[in-house]
């Protein structure tokens, strides 16, 4: 049956949730945004939240029986993936910079506990795992990768450059991509597990950034870095066919994840730029005709109406997988929506709210340079465009490039 | 819970609902626009699913079924792929039934449920909207005054569907700054209804203008008697009914205008191989979901039985913006071909503007 409201128990958790952000985040949003790069030490209270989460997703070394696969199915409620974007969402209306610096919640986590063996996950589990992809010459083209892992006896000798690696200086690992047979096309990239102070690997230097100060974003290099053979994520086996695909298919997972960021921060500059129209005297009132009110209040109906279109595409994309249904194009439809118009918002709320949108003794002025990273990482707007209308009318990327 | 899965019920009439509009609408929409016309036989069709009168009672010859504003915007979203003057006059009827067999009373509704409720398709309709640039719904010009055992009915009002034919017309009029519904009969003294209309889009719908030159009709036809009615919870549902509309009609516009784009060759390949209009084509696509799931929280909203004035609000502003950019869209993908009247998106512009402007033209 169809119905749009959520169940108690989200309800719930997304109250507390919303508390936390606005307890924990919210008084020391502008302090680290200020002193970029230093690790926020108030986020430490999540550290056993985020172990206890690896540690239920692990059932240990053991092999996955089919037993233990259907147990640990029965374990994760059926809406977990709403859970985790109305999560996301209440989260970064605290603050995203914030949000990406929790540790033991890097994207290098998610990849360990999707694809690991169960020796890299007890051994990697309580470990905080940032993801190093792009480099200088290859952004949202992935499969374009130039770093390189050469087998050599026991040992993987990885070399290239990496860069925008969030949480680089503060996580304790990083899942490197790298390509184990250039002449294998993009079937031949593998990720591999590189702990810190491994010799040959550098963090090179942290970015200075728009927005998401708080959050560490670095450049590393990767010098006859020598990693042992058990630390490539998932197969050797080079699959000429799927390979690739299946590593960019984890991507559907985390674009509405993506997408819910953007809905919290518009969210925040929404919510504030409202408070601050009613305290001038003007009331909102949904009888109104939309001919017949101020442009301001036009304005702000129509952000709220977008930011609702953003959150109902984001939760039917993740809808669809807790129905176990594919949701590539649903997944990348949020994004690509809810990076468009969520910074478009923020950008509006600034202008809306004049001289208070422009002064940092707001925070206005920061969701505006924060909001931006959404329609950039984990794939352009226009990345996602084009994934779109690629699903929708099945065209390769040769036939639309 | 938050579910997206359509129940058996809404996945069966849905597709009873995409048969006959594949049978009887799609293919022949452009030719009841050039004859000005929507053939009798295939209102009746739409009428004998019985979509205006599933909710109310048996008693009053209909089915007794509960009413479920989210199966409605189904129907309606349906409806309005095929053709949105279609499906206007298919439901037209529930804008009279709908409001009586919520908020009407025990006498109204005996006396005119069965009436409505017939094999028949039947000929009554709703006037609210009017003539005049700065019209709002709840400020109505249109007034009733009370006069002893009667009411006295003054204004004017547009775009009302079949008025010419109609045996009842829904008025809503204002007694005093609080807006009613009222029953007005054919043939009362000082009901003047005009040539028919000829508007920017619809032209298979008929409409007229509807003067009420001090039509005096008796008290008891004020809907709901002296309690009167719930109107604000009418302009949710019709809210709720005009955005469903504007979503049919989107993605009616979006999948044809996908469609062509995908076979049309220019410069040695099909024009969807090129970014700028495969991006228009991926926009038109993530917003008729939004549309579509815009009007369902509404629908969902009043299904679970809470107010709806902020979903249905922000519903018909979202939808009356975008569909007027989706069925832009179309004929502009369409380019010199999508300006000519042999493809259906220079329809779908023409009656895409009317999402935004036409208030209570279907129902939930």
């Amino acid at each position: 049956m169809i119905c749009l409201e959520l169940s108690k128990q989200l309800k719930q958790s997304r109250k507390g949730l919303h508390d936390l952000a606005r307890d924990v985040f919210r008084p020391i949003s502008r302090k680290y945004d200020d002193q970029e790069h230093e690790y926020a030490t108030e986020l430490e209270i999540f550290r056993p939240m985020t172990a206890q989460r690896a540690e239920k997703k692990d059932s240990g070394p053991q092999k996955d029986t089919a037993e233990t696969k259907n147990k640990k199915k029965s374990e994760q409620p059926k809406d977990h993936n709403l859970a985790s974007v109305i999560s996301v969402e209440e989260l970064s209306w605290g603050d995203l910079g914030l949000m990406l610096s929790i540790p033991g919640a890097g994207l290098g986590n998610a990849a360990i506990s999707a694809v690991g063996t169960p020796e890299q996950k007890a051994k990697y589990s309580s470990k905080w795992a940032a993801m190093a992809i792009t480099e200088p010459e290859s952004g949202s083209d992935s499969a374009s990768i130039q770093a390189t892992a050469v087998r050599d006896g026991d040992e993987w000798v990885l070399n290239g450059e990496k860069i925008f690696v969030t949480c680089a200086d503060r996580s304790d690992i990083v899942v490197v991509w790298a390509n184990i047979d250039p002449s294998a096309g993009k079937a031949g990239i593998k990720s591999f597990i590189v702990e810190k102070g491994t010799p040959g690997f550098k963090l090179e230097h942290l970015e200075h950034k728009l927005g998401i100060r708080a959050s560490d974003t670095g450049t590393f290099v990767l010098k006859d870095c020598r990693v042992p053979k058990r630390n490539l994520l998932g197969s050797a086996e080079i699959k000429k066919k799927k390979g690739f695909a299946g590593v960019m298919q984890t991507f559907d997972n985390t674009r509405p994840t993506v997408a819910a960021m953007a809905l919290g921060v518009a969210r925040a500059a929404l919510e504030y730029t409202k408070a601050k129209i009613e305290e001038s005297g003007i009331n909102f009132d949904y009888n109104k005709s939309v001919n017949r009110i101020s442009s301001l209040e036009k304005d702000f109906y129509i952000m709220e109406s977008n930011l609702e279109a953003m959150r109902l595409l984001i939760w039917q994309a993740a809808a669809l997988a807790d129905a176990g249904i594919r949701n590539s194009l649903q997944a990348s439809m949020c994004k690509a929506k809810a990076g468009k118009a969520g910074t478009e918002i923020v950008q509006k709320c600034c202008d809306l709210l004049g001289p208070l949108g422009y002064s940092q003794k707001t925070l206005a002025e920061k969701w505006m340079r924060d909001v931006k990273i959404t329609d950039i990482f984990e794939g352009t707007g226009q990345i996602q465009h084009l994934i779109v209308a690629r699903q929708l009318m099945k065209l390769s990327s040769n036939q639309l490039k | 819970m938050f579910s997206l899965e359509m129940s058996k019920e809404q996945k069966m009439i849905k597709s009873e609902v995409a048969r006959l509009v594949k049978n009887m609408v799609i293919d022949k929409a452009g030719d009841m626009e050039d004859e000005k016309q929507i053939p009798p036989d295939s209102i009746q069709k739409a009428w004998e699913l019985g979509i205006s009168v599933s909710a109310v009672p048996e008693e009053y010859g209909g089915f007794g079924m509960t009413d479920s504003p989210m199966t409605t915007a189904i129907i309606l979203e349906e409806l309005a792929f095929g053709d949105m003057a279609f499906a206007i006059a298919a439901t037209l009827p529930s804008m009279v039934i709908s409001p009586l067999a919520a908020m009407g009373t025990k006498e109204q509704q005996a006396k005119y449920l069965p009436v409505f409720c017939s094999e028949q398709y039947p000929e009554c309709t709703l006037a609210l909207n009017e003539p005049h640039f700065e019209f709002d719904p709840i400020q109505l010009k249109t007034t009733a005054q009370k006069k002893g055992g009667a009411y006295i009915l003054k204004g004017t009002k547009c775009f009302v569907p079949m008025a010419k034919t109609a045996s009842h017309i829904m008025v809503a009029a204002s007694e005093n700054g609080s807006n009613s519904l009222f029953i007005v009969e054919k043939d009362t003294p000082g009901l003047k209804i005009s040539e028919r209309e000829k508007n920017l889009g619809m032209y298979s719908l008929e409409s007229y203008e509807v003067t009420l030159e001090n039509c005096e009709i008796p008290a008891e036809n004020r809907l709901g008697g002296e309690t009167g009615c719930n109107y604000d919870l009418f302009l949710q549902k019709t809210k709720i009914g005009m955005s469903a509309l504007g979503t049919g009609l989107s993605r009616a516009s979006f999948e044809f205008a996908m469609n062509y784009a995908r076979e049309r060759v220019q410069f040695g390949e099909p024009i969807v191989h090129k970014q700028s209009v495969a991006f228009m084509i991926a926009e038109m696509a993530y917003e008729v979901d939004a549309m579509r799931l815009m009007t369902w929280k509404a629908a969902s909203a009043l299904e679970a039985g809470k107010d709806a004035k902020r979903e249905a609000f922000l519903a018909k502003l979202y939808t009356g913006d975008m569909t007027m950019k989706i069925v832009d869209f179309g004929v502009q993908l369409l380019g010199g071909h999508g300006y000519i009247r042999e493809y259906p998106v220079e329809r779908y512009y023409r009656n895409g503007r009317g999402i935004s402007i036409l208030e209570s033209m279907a129902t939930v």
